[in-house]
């Protein structure tokens, strides 16, 4: 394999297909290129916290085992979801030679796992492979004026184990998009659960959560709210369309299409949304 | 909706420990897990209060419905001072139910129109967590 | 009566012996049994004869086609006669081919685990859980491509541990793929015109009408296509 091992997880094909268009792009122009995993599978998602359940880590050691197979030693996400529990499970088989083997013997048409491949979000790609400077020299729209509040939710974060950054105050994602030129905009509720799947069956828990980071965000004086998420991208969607005209002036975008439109993605291909801040930030450039 | 075989009330600190690999008793009480979730309010009983039962072995804990509100943000796991997992003792409470057979989603009831909406790790999530 | 050789195994835990090189389905009316259930074809494509069994000594169970696997020595097997695995309702021109509706109509594909239990149980060697996973994704060709070899035996949805009904799935993936996805057969569209138009009207009527020896006596002189004859190489001058 040429490029990163790249994971996509099944909301990324459909569902989140932009936040993968956008992602590609970056990492095409980055001289990083992203190259798909063959034959994976869902991750399994969320991380199973029953010390007994062998079962619901399969999905992720099947993953870890293709990847094993392409001869990289790494594998790279989009979604913090499935980021959050490939990692998790990396770690927990890769620690635990009993529970590997058993896997390993209950998966029997697949090659066993041997241990040691690392799971990254793409955020630690660009802060620890790329680096910000590759990524500034790359900006030809710079986002200048555009305030981004970095939304990281709870999955990038927590546990400790494999967070990307400090669980409380995460600063990765602020530093990607000032890289491309973009205001970060600290804001309180940067790490606070937006719903997740509480969204299918107690709507109203999700809600109201994700309303109250938009508000947060919304005081801060943001513009737009960056995700890394399909799943904190479609609560703070909806919460944003709950909230109608009190949510007026904010945006919710994956912060790869932040990305895309500052390293020069065609314009046609960024959403209206995207196109409205690219076009705000050359009025700022050009003014005063 | 799958039969769901009666949940027995017998034990219930014990086999929460078993299953969370956790330790009830290095709760102290301080309340920091319960000012830190998110959803504290719509539980009938607050975070800090389901360990209190589970040190009491309250079988009556098993009707709350703070383990279905949970959303395993982890909140309480990042701050707790005795790094007690709660987030693991919440998920032990729903196997104890889930494992008796008892779905606390209903896929019939999802329509549509919603599945359409829905990311699918939503979905993939939210049975995961409440479906045996 | 010549010396017939016998095997014994185990009809649903009683002991039978039966000839050797004779398929499950054979040994099973050989015993006795009366097939009014769980029988078809007999040729391998109807999947009304699922079949699971245990070989004497070993743990592992076995999925086979009754009317397609040989008995063999101490097999221990029972049939599984009907899957209940009702289909979802639909009506295939009211479904936008743009959306993931095998998602829509079986949420339960959600709860897959990737345990690779389905495939293990399938009689035809198809990969099944790479075609659940990709109806999860909504890529409705690929489950289409994967799921070709399916005959609905219905093992599969028997053995998973989260209750999918995977050859629904994968026949309402067909079905779509074949209305929204493939291309449009034009031959066989021009031959469907060529029936109502009646251009094959006096042939099939002249055929109706013959006796059983008028028929024999033509399918016995029909003519069989000439193998082309091998094109005569030009020799360079």
């Amino acid at each position: 394999m040429s490029g990163l091992a790249y994971f996509p997880g099944c909301s990324l094909k459909d569902d989140a297909k932009r936040y993968e268009d956008a992602a590609l792009f970056v990492m095409e122009r980055l001289g990083a290129p992203l190259e798909e995993l063959p034959k994976w599978t869902c991750c399994g998602t969320v991380y199973s916290l029953a010390d007994d359940d062998l079962m619901h880590h399969v999905a992720s050691v099947r993953n870890l085992v293709r990847t094993q197979e392409t001869g990289a030693d790494e594998l790279v996400t989009l979604c913090a979801m499935c980021f959050n529990t490939l990692s998790r499970v990396a770690e927990r088989v890769g620690a635990d030679e009993e529970e590997r083997t058993k896997i390993n013997a209950f998966m029997d048409r697949e090659p066993d796992y041997e241990g040691g491949i690392r799971v990254r979000h793409l955020l630690q790609v660009l802060r620890d492979t790329v680096g910000w400077e590759s990524l500034s020299a790359a900006t030809v729209r710079p986002l200048d004026g555009v305030n981004v509040a970095a939304y990281y939710g709870c999955t990038l974060v927590r546990p400790k184990e494999i967070g990307i950054d400090d669980s409380e105050r995460p600063i990765v994602m602020a530093d990607v998009v000032e890289a491309v030129g973009a205001t970060p905009v600290a804001f309180p509720f940067e790490a606070e659960c937006c719903g997740t799947y509480q969204i299918v069956d107690e709507p109203h828990l999700a809600l109201e959560q994700s309303s109250r980071i938009l508000r947060s965000a919304l005081r801060a004086g943001a513009d737009v709210v960056a995700t890394a998420c399909p799943l904190c991208q479609h609560n703070l969607e909806r919460a944003a369309e709950t909230l109608g005209a009190d949510a007026e002036g904010i945006h919710v975008v994956y912060f790869t299409e932040l990305l895309a439109a500052a390293l020069g993605a065609d314009e046609a291909r960024l959403t209206p949304v995207v196109r409205a801040l690219v076009a705000q930030a050359a009025t700022a450039e050009g003014g005063a | 909706m799958a039969r769901a075989k009666a949940v027995s009330r017998e034990g219930l600190r014990q086999r929460v420990e078993e299953l969370s690999g956790e330790s009830v008793f290095a709760c102290y009480q301080c309340g920091m897990c319960s000012a830190g979730c998110p959803y504290a309010e719509e539980m009938d009983r607050l975070p800090s209060q389901v360990i209190r039962d589970l040190q009491l072995d309250d079988p009556t804990l098993l009707d709350s419905n703070a383990m279905w509100v949970c959303a395993s943000c982890l909140a309480c796991e990042v701050r707790c001072p005795k790094g007690v997992d709660l987030a693991k003792l919440m998920e032990a409470l729903r196997q104890i139910h889930l494992r008796a057979t008892l779905d606390r989603v209903s896929l019939d009831r999802l329509s549509k129109d919603e599945i359409r909406e829905l990311p699918q790790i939503a979905l993939v999530a939210s049975l995961r967590k409440k479906t045996g | 009566m010549a010396d017939e050789k016998l095997t014994r195994i185990y009809i649903m835990g009683k002991a039978y012996d039966v000839p050797v090189g004779v398929t499950i389905m054979d040994a099973m009316e050989y015993a006795g049994y009366r097939f009014i259930r769980g029988a078809g074809c007999r040729s391998g494509f109807c999947g009304a004869c699922g079949t699971v069994y245990r070989k004497a000594g070993e743990y592992r169970l076995e999925f086979v086609l009754a009317c397609q696997e040989m008995v063999e020595e101490g097999m221990h097997l029972t049939q599984l006669p009907f899957t209940p695995a009702p289909r979802a309702d639909y009506a295939l021109d009211d479904l936008d081919p743009s959306e993931n509706v095998l998602l829509q109509h079986y949420p339960e594909i959600a709860r897959c685990v990737s345990c690779n239990t389905c495939t293990k149980a399938c009689p035809q060697e198809i990969e099944v859980m790479d075609y659940v996973q990709a109806a999860l994704r909504g890529d409705v060709a690929r489950v289409a491509e994967l799921s070709f070899d399916c005959i609905a035996c219905g093992l599969c949805a028997m053995r998973c541990p989260a209750d999918i009904k995977h050859y629904h799935v994968a026949q309402m993936a067909r079905r779509l793929h074949s209305v929204a996805g493939s291309p449009t057969p034009e031959h066989l569209g021009a031959r469907m015109n060529e029936l109502d138009a009646g251009a094959f009207d006096d042939e099939l009527d002249g055929l109706a009408s013959m006796t059983l020896d008028e028929l024999k006596a033509k399918y016995a002189q029909r003519v069989i296509e000439k193998a082309q004859e091998p094109a005569t190489e030009e020799v360079a001058t």
